[in-house]
This record gives C-alpha cells, sequence and structure tokens, in this order.
C-alpha cells in the first residue's frame, strides 16, 4: 500500500499548540435589535419628557372639540385631529395618557424590578453559597412568601399601609424578589459546584468574595434574560392592583389600569373606544417585547462557555 | 485486485462560520479511503480536525460547521449532499458512531437492551425478536458478562468498560458496513482500556465490518488499526499502513507524536536520585487518615472510601499516587487540602499538624498547600481574566496589589512559559495546554511548600500532556517545592515521581521508590497496571493478553470490601480461604517498600 506523505515536508516545521477558534466578537445586535433598542430609547425618551411633550394633562377632560362646541358624550370617542388616538371612558385624552402613564409604569416596575433582582439575586447566592441551615432557612421563608397568591400578599401589605407609590414599588419588588430569590439560588447551584469556586473555596476567600466574584459573574447573563419577563409580570402585578382600586390612584395613568378601565370599550369597535384600551395594551407589549429581544440578542453572542444555561 | 472501498474522503474542506467574521477553514482537503474489514485511525492533537472528519462520514458536522467542498461516498453515495431523510436511513443502518464517553450517551432511565435494539426498531429494519437475539450474539461476542440478563439492567449496574462495549453493540446492531470510533478508550482507566479494546479489535474481525478510529494515542493505534492517517491543523502530514507508521515514520510531525508517547514503566530506565532527602525534613506526613463521604456524624461516615492511609513525603519530592478510577485518588487530595475533612487520622506539614478542615486553617497553612484540579477547563473561573486568576493568590495571601501585583503575574507567568500578552485574555480564548498552565500558574502564585496535582495531565492530549509534565519537573527543580501527583496513568507517574503510592478500593496496597514499585516483587495490583500501559508496538495488546493475571485483572470487577483483601476477586494469585476473610499484612522491606499481601514468600510477587 502506498505510504503518502505531505509535500514540501520539512523537517524544521514547528508545531504550535493547536488553538480553539476565536471566540471573541464585538457584541452587535442584529437589524431587529436596533429597532428594539429605538423602541426601547423612544419609551424611556417619553418617560423622562412624556409630561412635558403631551397635548393634554392626564387628568384634563375633554369637554368641547376645536370650535368651542361641547360633546354630548365625550367618552371613547374615535381619534380626531384633536384627540389622536380618541378618548377614554370617561373622555381624557388616551394620548396624554399614555405618555403621562409612561412615566409612572416604567418608572415604578423598573425601579421595583431592580429592587427585586437586587434582594433576590443577594439572597438566592448567599443561600446557595453557605448552604446548610442559611440555605434552610432563606428557601423555607421564601417558600412561604410564594404560597401566597401574589395579589393576596398585596391586598394585605395595602390594606395595613395604605396605597403610595413607594409603598407600591417596595411591595411589588419583595414579593418578586421570591421568584428571582429562587432561580439565582438554582444558577448558583450549578455554578458552586464547578472546579473554579472549590478552588476558591481551598483558598480560604471569604462569603462575600465567592458571591460576587465567583458566582454573580456567571450567573449574571441567564438572569438579565429573566429580567424582561419578571418586568412584564411587575407591570401587569400593578395592573391588577389598579383593577382593584389599591394600585396607582386616579386620575394618575398608568398603562395597565389603562386597559383594564378601558375594557367595555372594546366592544364599541373601532369607532366607539377600542384603542382607548388597545393603545397601552400595546404599548405594554413594544416595551416588553423589545426589552426581551435585545436582551436575547445580547446572550447569543456572549461567548462564555455558560451562555447556553439561557433559561 | 483491492476491493472497492466502502468510505471514500475526497478532498474534502469544512468551514466554521464564526458570526459575523471570516469563514474559518476547520478541515483544508482530506482525502483517504476505507476498505472492508480495515480500521483506519485518524491520530492527531486536540484541534486537529479528527472528529470533525469522522463526523463526516455519517455527513453531519457540528453546529456552526459547514461542508464547504469535497465528497464523503459511504458505499457510493456522497453523505454530504443527501436529504435529510436520506441521511437518517444511511445512519444506523450502514454507518454508525460510537462516542468517547458511554456513561454520557446511555439514558438512565432506559434498560440497556430497549437502547441497545432502539434505532434497529426505529429503522424498521429488525423485528423486535430478530433485534433482541442479534442484541445477545453481540453481547457473547463483546465478551458481557451475563449475556442473557444484561438486557434487563440499567447503565448505571454496570461498569464503565463493560458500558463503552455495550455501545458498541449499540453501534453494531444493523450490521453497519462502516463503524466511526471517536476515542473510545480515552477516558478509560488503563485495564479497562484493555478490556474494551480487546472487544472491539474482536468484534470488528467478526462482523467484517470498516471502522474510522479516532484518537490521540500512538500506542493505543498501534494494537487496533491497519491503516494510519496522521492529522495536523485539518490536514494530512503522512499516511500508511500502521507498520510503516509506527516503525519507520516519515513525517517531522509523526516523529513528534511518537516522541511525546510515554516510555514504558521500566525500573532500570529510571535514574534513581535519592539525594540528601532522608536528612531534610517530611514536607509532608500522612498518617492513618481514613475519610468518607454522606451522614451528619463527620467522625463515623457511613460510606468510607479512604482507609487507614500513611505515607510521607520530603522536602523537594513527588509522591506518584495512582489506582483506578474510583480508588479513592482524588478524595485523599481533597483530604489533605482539607476540602473533605478525614474521619481520622493526621496530616502534619512541615512536622506542623493541620486542622482535617479547611474552615479552622490558619491563612499561613492555607497557602502552604495548593490544590492543581484535573480540568483546567472548569477551574478556571470564565468571567475572569488570566490575569486576575493570577493575581489572586498574591493579593488574598501576600497583599500584592496594583502595578506590583501585575509584575508579579508576568513573572509567574513567565515560569510557566506563558506570554505576557495572555494577562488580559479570558480562559474561553486560550488552548487547553495553556489553560493547565494558568492553573499551575494560580497555585505557584501562593508560594506554596506542596502542590496537589489531581490528574493534571489527563484532560489533555500526549503532545500537550508531555510539555506540561517537563514543566512540572522544571518547576520542581527551581522552586524546591514538593507535589503530590494523583494520576491512573502509571507511566506518566514513574517519569516524574520518586515516591509511589499505589491505591485500591480506597486502601494502600504497596508503597515505595519508583524504582522498587517497578521491579519485583509487586503487589498482583501494581503488576497489572504494569501490564496495562500500552506499548508502542504493533501486537502488544495480544502478548499482553496471554500474560498472567491480565485476563483475571480485566474481567473482574472493582469490589469495596471491609473483609479481606479488596483485590481478591481480581487476583490470579488468591488463596482461598485466607484472602476474602482476613485483611492483607503489609510486608515491608528494609528500605521502606511495603507489599500489602498474604503471599510472604516474595519470589511469588515477581
Amino acid at each position: 500500500m502506498k505510504n503518502d506523505i505531505e509535500e514540501n515536508m520539512l523537517e524544521t516545521e514547528v508545531y504550535e499548540e493547536l488553538q480553539d477558534a476565536p471566540v471573541k466578537s464585538r457584541l452587535r445586535l442584529s437589524w431587529i435589535g436596533k429597532v428594539c433598542l429605538g423602541i426601547v430609547i423612544f419609551w424611556i425618551i417619553i418617560a423622562l419628557f412624556g409630561t412635558y411633550l403631551a397635548p393634554y394633562h392626564e387628568a384634563h377632560f375633554i369637554e368641547k372639540d376645536l370650535a368651542g362646541n361641547e360633546f354630548d358624550d365625550p367618552s371613547f370617542m374615535s381619534p380626531s385631529k384633536q384627540v389622536l388616538l380618541g378618548t377614554d371612558y370617561i373622555g381624557r385624552d388616551v394620548l396624554s395618557r399614555i405618555m403621562w402613564g409612561a412615566r409612572t409604569t416604567i418608572g415604578i416596575s423598573f425601579i421595583a424590578t431592580i429592587l427585586a433582582y437586587i434582594v433576590g439575586i443577594f439572597l438566592g447566592i448567599t443561600a446557595a453559597v453557605a448552604g446548610k441551615w442559611t440555605d434552610a432557612l432563606l428557601s423555607r421563608s421564601i417558600d412561604v412568601v410564594l404560597s401566597f397568591p401574589s395579589i393576596m400578599l398585596g391586598l394585605i401589605t395595602i390594606a395595613a399601609f395604605g396605597s403610595s407609590i413607594p409603598m407600591l414599588i417596595v411591595l411589588s419588588g419583595l414579593i418578586y424578589a421570591a421568584s428571582v430569590f429562587r432561580i439565582a439560588r438554582a444558577l448558583s447551584l450549578d455554578i458552586i459546584v464547578q472546579d473554579f469556586v472549590e478552588v476558591t473555596r481551598a483558598r480560604g476567600e471569604g462569603l462575600w468574595w465567592i458571591i460576587t466574584r465567583e458566582v454573580l459573574p456567571n450567573i449574571a447573563m441567564p438572569l438579565a434574560t429573566d429580567f424582561g419577563i419578571r418586568l412584564i409580570f411587575i407591570i401587569l402585578f400593578i395592573s391588577s392592583l389598579s383593577f382593584l382600586g389599591l394600585g396607582v390612584q386616579p386620575p394618575i395613568s398608568d398603562w395597565g389600569s389603562m386597559v383594564r378601565e378601558n375594557l367595555q370599550g372594546l366592544a364599541n369597535g373601532f369607532s366607539g373606544g377600542a384603542i382607548a384600551t388597545i393603545a397601552p395594551a400595546l404599548a405594554i407589549a413594544s416595551l416588553t417585547i423589545a426589552i426581551n429581544i435585545i436582551i436575547d440578542d445580547i446572550s447569543a453572542h456572549d461567548g462564555g462557555s455558560l451562555s447556553g444555561k439561557m433559561v | 485486485m483491492k476491493a472497492k472501498p466502502i468510505f471514500q474522503c475526497r478532498d474534502l474542506k469544512i468551514e466554521a462560520r464564526p458570526w459575523a467574521q471570516e469563514p474559518i477553514e476547520i478541515v483544508k482537503g482530506i482525502s483517504f479511503d476505507v476498505f472492508p474489514g480495515q480500521v483506519v485511525a485518524l491520530i492527531g492533537e486536540s484541534g486537529s480536525g479528527k472528529t470533525t472528519i469522522s463526523l463526516a462520514a455519517l455527513g453531519y458536522t457540528k453546529p456552526g460547521l459547514h461542508f464547504s467542498d469535497g465528497e464523503a461516498i459511504l458505499l457510493e453515495k456522497d453523505m454530504i449532499n443527501l436529504d435529510y431523510e436520506e441521511k437518517r436511513l444511511m445512519r444506523g443502518e450502514h454507518v454508525a458512531y460510537l462516542a468517547q464517553s458511554a456513561a454520557a450517551t446511555f439514558n438512565p432511565s432506559l434498560s440497556i437492551g430497549e437502547q441497545v435494539i432502539e434505532s434497529a426498531l426505529l429503522h424498521g429494519e429488525l423485528s423486535k425478536e430478530t433485534a433482541e437475539k442479534r442484541a445477545v450474539e453481540l453481547y457473547i461476542a463483546l465478551e458481557l458478562p451475563q449475556p442473557h440478563k444484561i438486557s434487563k439492567l440499567y447503565p448505571h449496574q454496570v461498569s464503565g468498560g463493560q458500558l463503552q462495549r455495550l455501545m458498541a453493540a449499540m453501534a453494531l446492531v444493523e450490521k453497519p458496513s462502516l463503524l466511526v470510533l471517536d476515542e473510545p478508550t480515552t477516558a478509560l482507566d488503563v485495564t479497562t482500556q484493555i478490556e474494551v479494546l480487546k472487544a472491539i479489535k474482536k468484534v470488528i474481525r467478526e462482523e467484517k465490518s470498516a471502522a474510522i478510529y479516532v484518537t490521540h494515542d500512538l500506542s493505543v493505534v498501534a494494537q487496533i488499526a491497519d491503516h494510519v492517517v496522521v492529522l495536523y491543523d485539518g490536514k494530512i502530514k503522512e499516511q500508511g499502513p500502521v507498520e510503516k507508521i509506527i516503525n519507520n515514520p516519515k513525517h517531522s510531525y509523526t516523529k513528534k507524536l511518537m516522541a511525546a508517547v510515554r516510555p514504558t514503566p521500566k525500573a532500570n530506565s529510571i535514574e534513581q536520585n535519592i539525594l540528601a532527602s532522608e536528612l531534610s525534613n517530611s514536607a509532608l506526613v500522612v498518617k492513618n487518615i481514613s475519610a468518607g463521604y454522606g451522614g451528619t456524624n463527620k467522625r463515623n461516615p457511613p460510606k468510607l472510601v479512604l482507609h487507614d492511609i500513611s505515607f510521607s513525603l520530603n522536602h523537594g519530592e513527588v509522591v506518584g499516587i495512582i489506582g483506578e478510577s474510583g480508588c479513592g485518588k482524588s478524595t485523599l487530595a481533597r483530604v489533605i487540602s482539607g476540602l473533605l475533612p478525614a474521619s481520622s487520622g493526621q496530616i502534619l506539614l512541615n512536622e506542623k499538624e493541620l486542622h482535617p478542615s479547611v474552615k479552622n486553617r490558619s491563612l499561613s497553612e492555607l497557602q502552604l498547600v495548593q490544590f492543581i484540579f484535573q480540568m483546567a477547563d472548569t477551574a478556571l473561573n470564565p468571567r475572569q481574566t488570566i490575569g486576575e486568576i493570577i493575581g489572586r493568590p498574591l493579593t488574598f495571601y501576600h497583599g500584592v496589589k496594583g502595578k506590583k501585583r501585575d509584575e508579579q503575574v508576568r513573572k509567574i507567568m513567565r515560569l510557566v512559559e506563558l506570554p505576557d500578552a495572555f494577562m488580559n485574555r479570558k480562559p474561553a480564548e486560550i488552548s487547553g495546554g495553556q489553560k493547565q498552565r494558568v492553573n499551575l500558574a494560580r497555585g505557584l502564585a501562593a508560594k506554596p511548600t506542596l502542590l496537589l496535582c489531581d490528574e493534571v495531565t489527563s484532560a489533555l492530549d500526549t503532545i500537550v500532556g508531555a510539555n506540561v509534565i517537563s514543566l512540572l519537573k522544571k518547576l520542581g527543580e527551581e522552586t524546591g517545592i514538593s507535589f503530590v501527583f494523583i494520576s491512573h496513568d502509571l507511566s506518566t507517574v514513574s517519569s516524574f515521581a520518586d515516591k509511589i503510592v499505589v491505591l485500591y478500593a480506597g486502601r494502600l496496597v504497596e508503597q515505595g521508590t519508583v524504582q522498587e514499585i517497578l521491579s519485583p516483587p509487586f503487589h498482583p495490583y501494581t503488576k497489572l497496571l504494569i501490564n496495562s500501559v500500552p506499548e508502542l508496538r504493533v501486537g502488544w495488546l495480544e502478548e499482553t493478553l496471554k500474560k498472567q493475571g491480565t485476563e483475571a485483572g480485566i474481567s473482574g470487577k472493582v469490589e469495596m470490601t471491609d473483609i479481606g483483601c479488596p483485590f481478591y476477586n481480581r487476583c490470579h494469585i488468591k488463596i482461598e480461604g485466607l484472602c476474602n476473610t482476613t485483611s492483607a499484612p503489609f510486608t515491608t522491606s528494609l528500605a521502606g517498600h511495603e507489599i500489602a499481601c498474604h503471599h510472604s514468600d516474595m519470589a511469588f510477587l515477581s
């Protein structure tokens, strides 16, 4: 049989240790990611400046048309030059309320989600790293919180302490910290059995180092993916509290309560106010979907070996 | 006139296309043939593209890769251009794949029998009865125990070597014309490797199928292959019949591969450096250590994995701990490091007793013992840069910060032969061998007197592993650090260690200097280990199998027993009624060479 040898073989050839293909790639969003980034930036601008840009105050009733004639029934008017998205069930401008509501909705839910994350992540990783009775104590307490329907917990707390925006933020933040705790703990359990954590333990490092330097950076990506979903839950939670009259108090607008309070308009069709409930729903959807797509985009290009662990 | 080839690779090219980057050619024009009944070995180090090429025979590429040019013709069909359904029909029926880790391939919740015949039933090739009959035939051919009953067992109920053979049965059930074996013995112990090699070789011959055998181990190739293809960086460097490649390599890369093959452990080939070590103080003394897992009572764990282990080590010495997987080697390292507190016994470091648990040791005690983990892939935090990883022990133990730290990190990196530029890279951006160097550098940064190396070369291929060993030797000479070197590979240990401790089923069976371990008298288990290290010559496998003791040794299963000698059921010189009832006493020579065996007649143990 033949004995083939590669041509041009050189005795002096040097054989470097072979490298894996380079994985480093600069973060570049796909076109749809860029569109979504645009949407999120748009809503942030509205949240910051919407109150100055809106044609009316959120509590302003549209009583007269542009010519100065009074309406018989200003509720659920269809879009016109005067009210671009029509009016709501008691005759307020839907566009203005969405613009004002952006601040409340995005503000409350972002702050509450961040609070939920700080509390949930810290406790979750602590439970996983410390283990034993610390874990048992934290996990069982969190189980108690989770065993109540969140709306029930909300009702009880608000009944006791009254409703205000800071109250809503703390309440929803803490309730959702329980689910963040579960995710953070589960993700950390995967990490702490890895050799590099064992190395740090053998070195004698303290709990704080292990939590912040070894575990947290490795679960940051999957947790970030979850952020968008948690944000949606909090928006919905606050809306349902509003539905019961315990959330954002009228006349302050927020998107969730706008969807709910204008529900009857859906039955009237597009000429009679369906847009008053569809428009804020679209606002919620566009924001949350855009956030999720951006996070997906980032995690898809994340070179780290743990990127496969996306929730 | 030769028969027509079953499989032809014609100028095959495979590309990777990283996201938004220029495509990178992984396989750069490969051509080779596989004839009926022939075993073709693809050999090369990791990253050479050998697995990628072998998968082309199934018309498959890993995600992110694609065929850019060339053909992979199996039975006159180009696997690359078949559509999914056609490929599906070819796979299993005409070509089968045998993966590296059987333990990861079997579904733990289905019985073995169901999984072995699953593909035959899915393809509608055989009826259930004929498939089962065929499976039993294969079990017999593969010399599996209880061939009629093994189908009903679950994967966790059989040993690793048996599982690997069962996977061969799974691949062979449809009588494929071509078998693709991807490093089927790499993850196994030497003794298990023999068992699997023997079975695979036999079954390939009996079934008259052809095979592509992927490996980085030239000594394994010498046992099983007919034709060898040497690969480097996606290109063929040399190919030819196995005798020609082994006995008369032409290409410089093949020669380099040959040179990296670990020498067969032979007593006379090792220079003994007894030095003045007896004069110096002991670096580490391990006294009557027992340890185990489970339970809440730390003093009395229900499952003991280490029984009464004692050994000692002088400054600057290397002690090799050797044994098959599950013998307790890694547990021993964890006990010394304090990660797993011993249930009884003492550990003395530089003649001072260490607290059993890492939590109660002082910072300086922790600093002096550093643990180097087996898998550099998982032992390095993927989110930290190399500079941070190596620098942390400097800050933690010695309070070195800022520019001074960077400087020292660079010094240590130079010591382990890493370029300075790697400081800002993350572990994912360097190769496996380089990661292992970083892993080592982190241990050295603490400035320890004792390094615990747990299988540091096992996950590396031969060339890279040999480089790491020579680096360790250099470090030992330059820094005077003592090493506890754990490995299942006797040839690696004997090329590096001064003393060897042989463990079996959590017990010490023999210890002594390398010279003493590798020359008679032997403990029968040590002898089995020595005989099982594959040699780089054709025909070694058959010779070894004829040797007394090998047959008994590879067919038995490790049993954790509290009564008698644990090696009893695998021993060819066991004494009925004594070995299975009474623990073996230590026979100690004047020089401190200990053998745990009932045979007091040393001649018998040669």
